[in-house]
């Protein structure tokens, strides 16, 4: 019987450490932190106060949420707008070939994102290899400004979290049975009503998986803002690590994360709502 | 026509997918130092990069926090998915939800949380807390991986081997690892991809005393980055791209196998 008690702690005790160290113990923190005040010298005076949170409907805070939340939703609806022919492309491969292909799409994450991101600079900038390209062949005759402004952000946002949709929509679509796109086909549904009635309707838990996984780090996701955006655009991201890293706000960034959390949270519920599995946001 | 179409989207995507690696392994070969326009091939930034320590240091720390903290969250997720399966106790529902917010919750406030908490306890940030944020983002993953392949076996196996005299640890370690091989690898692998790729965490958990290659670059940036940056990039690529395949192959094999291709 002791050795049944040991396995029992054996296989409980460190995801019990785990959750309560790493990841509880951080976000409460930040919950108590929230309501703390600054000193202005980097410091956090513990008393208890609500003006943080006041301070975050700022009408200057506002409209960082306000443009994230845009860049964010504009993000998301290229990448289903380019996921969704590029999975059924592949849907239609042998599975092998599938297979193969699939892989190809994760190669690039191997390849660290700020470093992808440079890359994009490289391409992008005034002097950059589309322009060089452009301005040789004779297309244009003055260099495009094809970065530091919101088209940079929003190629740097769809690139990075692409792969986050097509996966997800990938593996909903391979779960259609082909003989119901053949019978649609044979009753003579036209391609778009197939589209509408047969593979949206059956690949929902894989769009709303992908949206949640792309809109989500789209609105944190400073670095890409910070190289392709050139510094004078800010999301929540930026804003957030300014406080902390910058302005050395602690109370203040923590409030502004604890709001982000809320509204996240309210993204998860909805999904859960509509039926969404939580190990399915996991398996990308 | 259909197909044909098919296929030019496909190859469009991959090319916007693999257009700025492209572009960096290129440059890498580049006689001119500026990442401009190519003007000729050369090896040397190869060579220079054999002398650069910060950047040597950079690929060390970088193939270090990911091997360490791949390691440590596949053990712990592998020994938490069963332990999660298999017993209930006061408090589990809690566990299990909490597990998740590593996966929805936005990156930056993970990163943040993390730092406030090692400032709390006093932790000097270095490659003891960039591994430790790295793991904690890490285990959830692998938790889920090995959950999926969990929940299709057979849960008379532990009995029988149980009834003819198999020690817990024995079930655990001959029959249960085995079985769970295909969501373990999969865990791992998706642990090693997360840990290449952050950058959000990593921002905030790494400190000035471990540099890895994506804060190296990104320091880089405002000042310029030399061809040798791009040499070390390509040698990764090819480096990971290399395991990327093996694994695919020998998935491709037991597909095979299976008959299922």
């Amino acid at each position: 019987m002791k050795s049944k008690r040991f396995w029992k702690y054996f296989f409980l005790v460190p995801v019990i450490i785990y959750v309560l160290l790493l990841i509880a113990l951080p976000l409460l923190y930040i919950l108590l932190i929230s309501f703390f005040k600054s000193d202005y010298y980097g410091g956090m005076i513990s008393t208890f106060t609500i003006q943080n949170y006041i301070d975050v409907f700022d009408q200057v805070y506002i409209s960082v949420f306000l443009k994230s939340f845009l860049i964010a939703f504009i993000t998301t609806v290229f990448c289903v707008l380019i996921s969704y022919p590029f999975v059924l492309a592949i849907s239609h491969k042998k599975p092998r070939t599938q297979k193969i292909l699939m892989t190809l799409v994760m190669v690039p994450f191997l390849t660290n994102s700020l470093i992808r991101m440079y890359g994009w600079l490289v391409l992008l900038r005034k002097s950059g290899v589309i322009n060089q390209v452009l301005l040789g062949v004779g297309v244009i005759h003055e260099p495009l400004s094809l970065m530091y402004n919101m088209f940079g952000i929003l190629i740097g946002m769809v690139y990075t979290l692409l792969p986050f949709m097509i996966l997800p929509l990938y593996s909903s679509v391979s779960t259609i049975d082909p003989y119901l796109l053949e019978a649609a086909n044979d009753l003579g549904a036209s391609k778009i009503k197939t589209f509408f009635q047969i593979i949206l309707p059956q690949t929902l838990p894989g769009l709303f998986n992908g949206s949640l996984m792309v809109f989500t780090p789209a609105l944190g996701y400073f670095f890409i803002v910070d190289i392709l955006g050139g510094g004078k655009m800010m999301i929540l991201g930026n804003l957030i690590k300014n406080q902390f890293l910058t302005a050395r706000n602690w109370p203040f960034g923590a409030a502004i994360s604890i709001v982000l959390v809320l509204i996240t949270s309210l993204f998860i519920l909805i999904y859960r709502k509509l039926g969404g599995k939580m190990d399915d946001l996991g398996g990308a | 026509m259909k197909k044909v179409l098919e296929n030019v989207y496909l190859v469009l995507i991959f090319i916007f997918l693999f257009l700025p690696i492209m572009v960096l392994v290129l440059f890498s070969f580049n006689t001119s130092s500026l990442n401009i326009v190519f003007e000729g091939f050369t090896t040397h930034w190869y060579l220079d990069l054999f002398q650069n320590r910060t950047l040597l240091e950079a690929l060390f720390n970088t193939l270090l926090v990911a091997g360490v903290s791949t390691i440590v969250s596949t053990i712990i997720g592998t020994i938490s998915a069963y332990g999660l399966h298999k017993y209930s106790f006061k408090g589990k529902n809690i566990v299990n939800e909490l597990l998740y917010i590593p996966v929805v919750i936005p990156e930056i406030v993970l990163g943040i949380a993390l730092l406030s908490v090692y400032t709390l306890l006093r932790l000097e940030l270095g490659l003891f807390t960039l591994i430790l944020a790295h793991i904690c983002f890490c285990i959830p993953f692998v938790i889920i991986s090995v959950r999926s392949v969990l929940e299709s076996i057979d849960p008379h196996i532990e009995e029988v081997a149980s009834d003819l005299g198999a020690s817990r640890f024995q079930i655990f370690a001959k029959i249960i690892i085995p079985m769970l091989m295909p969501g373990i690898l999969s865990g791992a692998q998706l642990a090693l991809t997360l840990s290449l790729d952050d950058v959000v965490i990593s921002y905030f958990t790494a400190g000035p005393g471990a540099n890895t290659l994506p804060l190296q670059v990104y320091s880089m940036i405002k000042t310029g980055i030399t061809p040798d940056v791009n040499a070390l990039i390509t040698i990764m690529l090819a480096f990971v791209f290399v395991i990327l395949m093996i694994s695919t192959v020998i998935q491709l094999r037991r597909l095979r196998k299976e008959g299922a291709v």
